[in-house]
């Protein structure tokens, strides 16, 4: 059994000074963000008279019935189940009298409320087995206080603790009360693997009753007393900006409260790396209906005008730098003769092992490919919205949002409002995928709330949305393999680039599996935003990588697991340089997993790709069957083999890769945002085409290797192998290899 | 502004808008029924999915003045305690991961189901093609449509 100190993590035991009643922390609960986990047993789930709060993520009520918060923002990925899941297993208390709720942004009492990198679980482990832990031990600490007996002899289980001696038991609702006010142990111990009742299990997402009925829980659904409805313009185009307006019309139609300019960032402010905003000046149309606002933004006549280029201050941990924004306005096609001029000039060198020059130049054979990708907008379902409600002495918002602590700061120095005036709450997000991380859309909704001193919700239509930018950045990369007279890999080299960064990891596989080896990077700037995206530089490095590798196998006579297991198996025993950012002996477990469950030596005759990846902590392999029919390619099945060490939530995790598999798939064939001088081609779902039903997979099996390492990530790294697997099953089935994404561009619109 | 008098879960609802007004905004702003949800306003995500005399319509095209004495129906109102077969094939599949494409896609496949009892594979990505998932969930979501086509 684990020891742990318990100043681990030491917010969560930060506790309201109102302990009873359950009115703590409920200051903004509008629609209860309570879920029950299941619905049979909502019927037999009654509330408590009084709640005992334990720590920050725990408290019991009277009757047993025990709530659970969720610390960090949910958007699809289920950490509203799984991490309550932690908690549960180690407070060890029944699933079915838990309830779970969403926790609000409160950084004093909780550790870390950010979602994304996949890091929310494997973060989130010690904390909160440590949380639940710690309260299983005050109400141990209780019940022998209150039996008058020995703490080492009063066990615990499923919400009832027992002095077997002496024949006691009593529930966690009855000792809640004495619980609550013993001291917090210095350190408690932790279960043992193999004790887990509830980790490693499947249980439903707690949100889905309200999901299936149609409860509002997202920032779009907000209503507010006297709430205003407002949308923004921005410019059309990057490289532009406001010149001048005329909304007389527009502000003379029904319904229509205001329309006027606003400043978002300041000119001097120092933003953080969250701060990501691509236009400060915008016009606000506000008004009393959604309908009736997106009728008078029609009508607000504008003068757009290039912007010059530009800088603005960052804070970069502490250090000031101002950040360059070219002027201009940015094609697609001016993009691609750039990125292939640039991926010819040498680039900055991020890894050298060996002497990859002199390999290269007494090499037999020379296979050479380059990878692109275009930029990709994030088109989560539910549009940029937020709710906000500004007043002189404190400020009120609701929304959609990934990251709160990267932009509490913010809204703190725009409303002139300390930190702890401002309430953050955290609405369920329609899809995040990195989008909201950037918190502009709060910063905007505030401010037009300030101004119209009044309650407002701010929602993007979707041609707002997939125009603002943060995209997904474009990419470029070459890869090099030089072969001996005897058809040996003896050299590798990879030179990637993109707009505006590189999307190059200079120590992962297959660095350290071939002697001599060069990774360049190189980058041009641009005045097109670009984000986070669902595995940032993973979701296109990895499909380039596993293309070539592919090709690479080919080339040299050999299967493509084959191939991947033998650098492996070099990587193991005799590794080159000390850098490499994977461990060999897990790497290779997936794929033979893949290979097992695939039956992949058996199977010869399908149209199959295989591809692996190392990111976000977690392996991946994948193997692809399609066939190609009237012209199109259908995916039947989908093997996956996943190692994240220890699973929480099995069958919420395989979802989880299902989704990355079928996101990537739709990526690869359709994904692209596309400029003309400046302006974003695509704007609505008409013409920026995404994955529907009929081009899914038939079937897709996610399986898990079983170890008990620590747990890790399941959002982001079954996405990017999917790409490669998807062009090596596209060879197999038409002969022909696929360099440039989407493989399958519904409209070819050249800027 | 004119005043519509609408046949919304079984009630009787008036509202006074203009008659351009997309039901979805008449249900989402006046009505407070946010089941029914905004993705592209032009009918090419499903988000919006509802039933008019329960067939399956995209509420953001459909302007009110043109829907009249029809039954609307909204995920709202699909079933008293949310025990649709399809809301529970739904939950025993565990479908949604963000949820907020899930109550146009339960709308589109209830309308399906209520027309064709037992629907082949095509047959269902024939009906489901216009509603997006963004998160990638179509397996489950087709999984579930026979659990519930088999529960009847």
């Amino acid at each position: 059994m684990a020891t742990v100190k318990t100043t681990l993590g030491r917010r969560s035991f930060f506790k309201s000074s109102v302990l009873a009643g359950g009115g703590m922390m409920l200051s903004f609960s509008w629609f209860a963000g309570c879920e029950i986990p299941n619905r049979k047993e909502a019927a037999i789930i009654e509330m408590p008279e009084e709640w005992f709060e334990l720590n920050s993520y725990i408290k019991i009520g009277d009757n047993g019935v025990v709530t659970l918060f969720n610390p960090n923002p949910e958007f699809g990925q289920n950490v509203k189940t799984s991490m309550p899941m932690i908690l549960a297993d180690e407070l060890d208390v029944d699933w079915k009298n838990v309830i779970v709720e969403q926790a609000n942004f409160y950084p004093k009492r909780y550790d870390r409320q950010f979602t994304g990198g996949s890091q929310s679980i494997r973060q989130g482990w010690n904390i909160l087995r440590t949380a639940g832990a710690t309260a299983k031990r005050m109400l141990v600490t209780a019940a022998a206080q209150h039996w008058q007996v020995p703490v080492n002899e009063v066990t615990a289980k499923a919400g009832i603790l027992y002095h077997t001696a002496t024949n006691k038991e009593i529930t966690y609702g009855e000792i809640a009360s004495l619980a609550a006010i013993q001291p917090i142990p210095e350190e408690v111990e932790l279960k043992e693997i193999k004790d887990f009742k509830i980790i490693g299990t499947s249980k439903k997402n707690v949100a889905g009753t309200a999901i299936v009925t149609g409860k509002p829980m997202f920032g779009i659904d907000y209503q507010a007393e006297g709430m205003l409805i407002a949308m923004i313009i921005h410019p059309p185009a990057f490289g532009m900006k406001l010149k001048k307006f005329d909304a007389t019309k527009a502000k003379s139609m029904p319904g229509i409260k205001d329309v006027f300019k606003i400043d978002t960032l300041k000119s001097d402010y120092a933003r953080n790396y969250f701060d990501t905003t691509t236009f400060t000046e915008l016009i606000t149309v506000v008004g009393n209906s959604t309908w009736e606002v997106m009728q008078a933004k029609k009508e607000v006549v504008v003068d757009w005008e290039q912007a010059p280029e530009h800088t603005f201050q960052m804070d970069a941990r502490g250090d000031k730098i101002a950040v360059h924004v070219p002027a201009g306005l940015e094609s697609t096609i001016v993009h691609q003769t750039k990125m292939n001029q640039f991926n010819k000039n040498p680039g900055r060198i991020l890894r050298i092992d060996g002497d990859p020059e002199k390999a290269f130049k007494n090499a037999a054979k020379i296979l050479e490919r380059t990878y692109s990708a275009p930029f990709l907008a994030h088109n989560t379902m539910e549009p940029v919205n937020c709710f906000a409600n500004v007043s002189a002495e404190k400020a009120e918002l609701y929304g959609p949002i990934q990251a709160p602590e990267f932009i509490i700061g913010t809204l703190s120095e725009r409303l002139k409002l300390p930190k702890e005036k401002i309430q953050i709450n955290l609405a369920r997000m329609g899809g995040g995928f990195g989008l909201r991380a950037y918190g502009h859309h709060m910063i905007e909704a505030a401010v037009i709330s300030q101004e119209m001193k009044a309650p407002i919700k701010m929602v993007y239509t979707r041609e707002d949305d997939m125009s603002y930018g943060i995209y997904r950045p474009s990419y470029t990369a070459t890869y090099k393999a030089a072969m001996d007279e005897n058809n040996n890999l003896i050299a590798f080299h990879v030179k990637a680039g993109g707009i505006p960064e590189s999307p190059l990891f200079p120590n992962r596989f297959p660095a350290g599996a071939i002697d001599n080896y060069l990774a360049e990077a190189w980058e041009i700037p641009s005045n097109i935003t670009i984000g986070a995206f669902r595995a940032p530089r993973s979701n296109f490095i990895a499909g380039a990588e596993q293309s070539f590798l592919d090709e690479l196998a080919e080339e040299l006579g050999k299967d493509p697991i084959e191939f991947r297991l033998d650098l492996l198996e070099r990587a193991k025993n005799n590794p080159v340089g000390e850098n490499n950012d994977y461990d060999p002996e897990r790497y290779a477990g997936v794929i033979k997993l893949v290979k097992d469950k695939s039956d992949w030596d058996n199977n010869s005759d399908k149209s199959r790709g295989f591809s692996a990846y190392f990111c976000h902590n977690t392996y991946v392999a994948q193997v692809l069957d399609l066939e190609i029919k009237n012209d199109k390619p259908m995916v039947d099945n989908v093997y996956a083999a996943v190692d994240c060490g220890i699973v929480i939530n099995k069958d919420a995790a395989k979802n989880m890769g299902e989704g990355a598999i079928v996101d990537g798939i739709g990526n690869s064939l359709y994904g692209e945002q596309v400029f003309k001088d400046g302006a974003p081609q695509k704007l609505n779902f008409d013409r920026y085409q995404l994955i529907r039903m009929s081009e899914a997979p038939k079937s897709i099996e996610v399986h898990f290797v079983e170890n008990e390492h620590n747990p890790t990530g399941m959002g982001e790294p079954l996405f990017p192998p999917i790409f490669a697997a998807m062009a090596n099953a596209l060879y197999r089935a038409t002969g022909q290899r696929h360099y440039q994404q989407p493989f399958i561009p519904k409209k070819k619109i050249i800027g | 502004m004119a005043t519509y008098n609408l046949k919304v879960n079984g009630k009787d609802q008036q509202v006074d808008v203009s008659p351009s007004t997309p039901l979805l905004w008449v249900l989402r702003d006046h009505l407070q029924l946010v089941g029914t949800k905004f993705g592209c306003g032009i009918a090419q995500c499903g988000a919006c999915t509802i039933h008019i005399e329960g067939i399956a319509v995209r509420s953001c095209q459909l302007p009110v003045s043109a829907v009249g004495e029809q039954k609307i129906t909204t995920i709202e109102g699909l079933s008293e305690n949310g025990d649709h077969p399809v809301q529970k094939a739904w939950i025993e599949h565990d479908v949604p991961q963000c949820g907020y494409c899930q109550a146009g896609q339960i709308m589109s496949a209830t309308s399906l189901l209520s027309q064709n009892p037992n629907p082949s594979d095509i047959e269902i990505d024939q009906a489901m093609n216009g509603n997006i998932c963004r998160c990638g969930t179509y397996t489950r979501i087709k999984k579930a449509i026979k659990t519930a086509a088999n529960s009847k």
